[in-house]
């Protein structure tokens, strides 16, 4: 008893050390298991010991948006996954579901996040939203009608749009590069 | 008739505990294994030290239960101080209290009216104690609102089990109310499911879907978080919405209320603005008071052992009738903070990051494979993704003296182990 006393007031002398909090571990464990990553996508890290902060390089090998390169930040924060990442598109793009300042609509990064889903559901529900675009769940409301009433409008409107092009007075960023 | 020798020091205590007492001086039948009625148990009583965590709607409550419960040595933490919002409820603040630290004022009310109970407020965060603070408690309950405090408590006391030492386990006995729902449960580190093991169950905030808020908004709700999720950083990209500033809130209400207006829609007003921002569920004073009188009356359960504590979650529901469900929630073999296992290791300065990685995969009990290596503060070697896989892969060949300190900890996760590990590394 007495011997613990001491040894907690030891170190209680030194500079507090910072406690690895739960969101920490949790995240280590998301991250450190996603060796399998598909060569679709890529994890970038500003700074590799800020776990929080991070960057996703989506390049689509089929669908509307193949041969673009689709950039997305993610910030977690302490309370993950209690509460979802925060994920904007750092680009421009034409796209149903994200709108023009990079917000995204996908379920699971809002109204259907839950703990059990990890940094790699978000990544598979992201590849999936430029292989199926969803007119459902518009966030950009222009591109999603002409998703819905004439495709092959929408594909050109894709393809200009990827290439810095504009569609409807709106310029869109350059993603071929 | 003489007191007995343990109330001397208390005058009137026997009156003043009269009915505390009565589940004290006999055996009765609901006692748990280990009840020894008598002087001991009641100078036990009110010897112990106990935390509770938060001096808000169920702190006031459960200040005034455990100071009328016997509990004589109470200890309070709470950050906040005290607004005239909180005056219906927080019954132990007034008028002219507003503005003061609400720990500080609801210690001094109580030790006003009930004489012979000591109450030791700080008013701070509970991130700036240390577990030497935390280590001097028998018991600790919280009474707070935000899933973030409560898993940083869960986290700091289950951590400070050590197993040398049966003093450091501290049992956690937690309330949470939400309008007409509460709940109340206990903690045992180690032996029954912590709060991080069931975060999964925590009621997470109100969102309603992107494209509804940015299309098809048919409620008040809808055009608020219009005004705050996308046109608030839309306009200011470099400033963080404080749901506490009333100009914040001002300006989303405008820009709310246009676009019910455009939309048809009533009922955005300003505090339903501030409600939807800071994510505000009304407080309901009785839902406080029955959550805190279990937890209190729990509290008094441990520490006297005079009945069987509950096992372990209990939840309340007051809004159609009374409703009340009592179980056990169970423990979760992977929970990152109570399944973590500890281990202490032992090595020279001089080895390298990679010498340690060979050491844990040489070990038996625990069966790693592609182990990653992080401390609080830095990644010492992730296996993946690739980007930190390269970024880290420098730091196999350094020095572990280089790395981290003398005693620092490193949690190891791995793809084939659903659980982490806690390594404290000792150098020889
Ligand atoms: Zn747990």
């Amino acid at each position: 008893m007495s011997l613990k006393k001491k040894k907690v007031e030891g170190e209680g002398n030194g500079p507090r050390r910072p406690k690895t909090t739960a969101a920490q571990i949790r995240l280590q464990k998301d991250l450190g298991d996603m060796d399998k990553l598909p060569g679709t996508m890529h994890l970038s890290f500003p700074d590799a010991n800020d776990v929080f902060n991070f960057e996703l390089t989506i390049r689509p090998d089929e669908g509307f948006y193949f041969g673009g390169t689709f950039r997305f930040t993610f910030r977690v924060n302490s309370n993950y996954p209690h509460e979802p990442p925060k994920v904007l598109c750092t680009q421009k793009i034409y796209h149903p579901n994200i709108d023009l300042d990079g917000n995204v609509c996908l379920n699971i990064l809002r109204e259907d996040w839950k703990p059990v889903l990890n940094i790699n559901s978000i990544l598979v529900g992201l590849q999936y939203l430029f292989l199926e675009p969803n007119a459902d769940d518009p966030l950009n409301k222009d591109a999603a009608e002409v998703l819905r009433s004439n495709r092959r409008l929408f594909e050109q409107n894709v393809t200009r749009s990827m290439r810095g092009g504009s569609v409807d007075g709106v310029t869109f960023a350059d993603v071929m590069r | 008739m003489a007191l007995p020798t343990v109330t001397q020091s208390l005058p009137d205590a026997d009156r003043r505990w009269r009915d505390i007492y009565r589940y004290l001086d006999r055996p009765g039948p609901f006692m748990a294994e280990g009840f020894e009625a008598g002087a001991a148990v009641k100078e036990f009583l009110h010897s112990i030290k106990i935390l509770v965590v938060g001096a808000g709607g169920l702190g006031c409550e459960l200040l005034k239960d455990l100071a009328l419960t016997g509990f004589t040595d109470i200890h309070v933490i709470d950050m906040d101080t005290i607004d005239v919002s909180n005056l219906n409820r927080q019954f132990l603040f007034r008028a002219s209290d507003v503005g003061k630290a609400k720990a500080e004022v609801a210690a001094s009310f109580i030790m006003r009216r009930i004489p012979g109970v000591k109450i030791t407020p700080y008013f701070g965060k509970i991130q700036d104690k240390d577990e030497e603070y935390y280590n001097q408690f028998t018991i600790i309950i919280c009474g707070l609102d935000s899933v973030e405090a409560r898993r940083w408590m869960n986290a700091t006391i289950i951590n400070m089990y050590d197993e040398d030492d049966p003093e450091t386990l501290k049992p956690i006995i937690d309330g949470g109310t939400e309008g007409f729902k509460g709940q109340s449960r206990i903690i045992l580190p180690h032996m029954t499911a912590c709060y991080e093991c069931s975060l999964d169950m925590q009621t997470k905030p109100t969102t309603y879907p992107m494209c509804t808020i940015a299309n098809t908004p048919r409620l008040p709700e809808h055009c608020i978080e219009w005004a705050s999720v996308l046109e608030w950083p839309r306009e200011f990209p470099d400033k963080k919405l404080d749901g506490d500033d009333p100009e914040h809130i001002k300006w989303l209400l405008d820009r709310a209320s246009t676009r019910a207006r455009h939309y048809d829609i009533t009922g955005v007003t300003y505090s339903l603005t501030q409600g939807v921002v800071k994510n505000i569920i009304p407080a309901i004073a009785s839902t406080n008071a029955i959550v805190a009188a279990s937890c209190a009356t729990e509290a008094f359960k441990i520490a006297t052992n005079c009945a069987t504590p509950m096992n372990n979650y209990m939840m309340y529901v007051g809004d159609q009738g009374v409703y009340t469900y009592t179980f056990e929630l169970q423990k979760k073999e992977d929970c990152p903070v109570c399944g973590a296992v500890a281990i202490k290791i032992q090595v020279s300065p001089s080895a390298t990051l990679q010498d340690l990685i060979d050491l844990l995969l040489d070990r038996k009990d625990i069966q790693l494979k592609k182990p990653s290596l992080r401390t609080s503060a830095t990644s010492l070697y992730m296996q993946a993704p690739r980007a930190l896989q390269e970024a880290t892969r420098p730091n196999l060949s350094k020095c572990l003296s280089e790395l981290i300190r003398d005693g620092e900890e490193v949690t190891v996760t791995d793809e084939s182990l659903p659980i982490s590990i806690q390594i404290t590394v000792r150098f020889e």
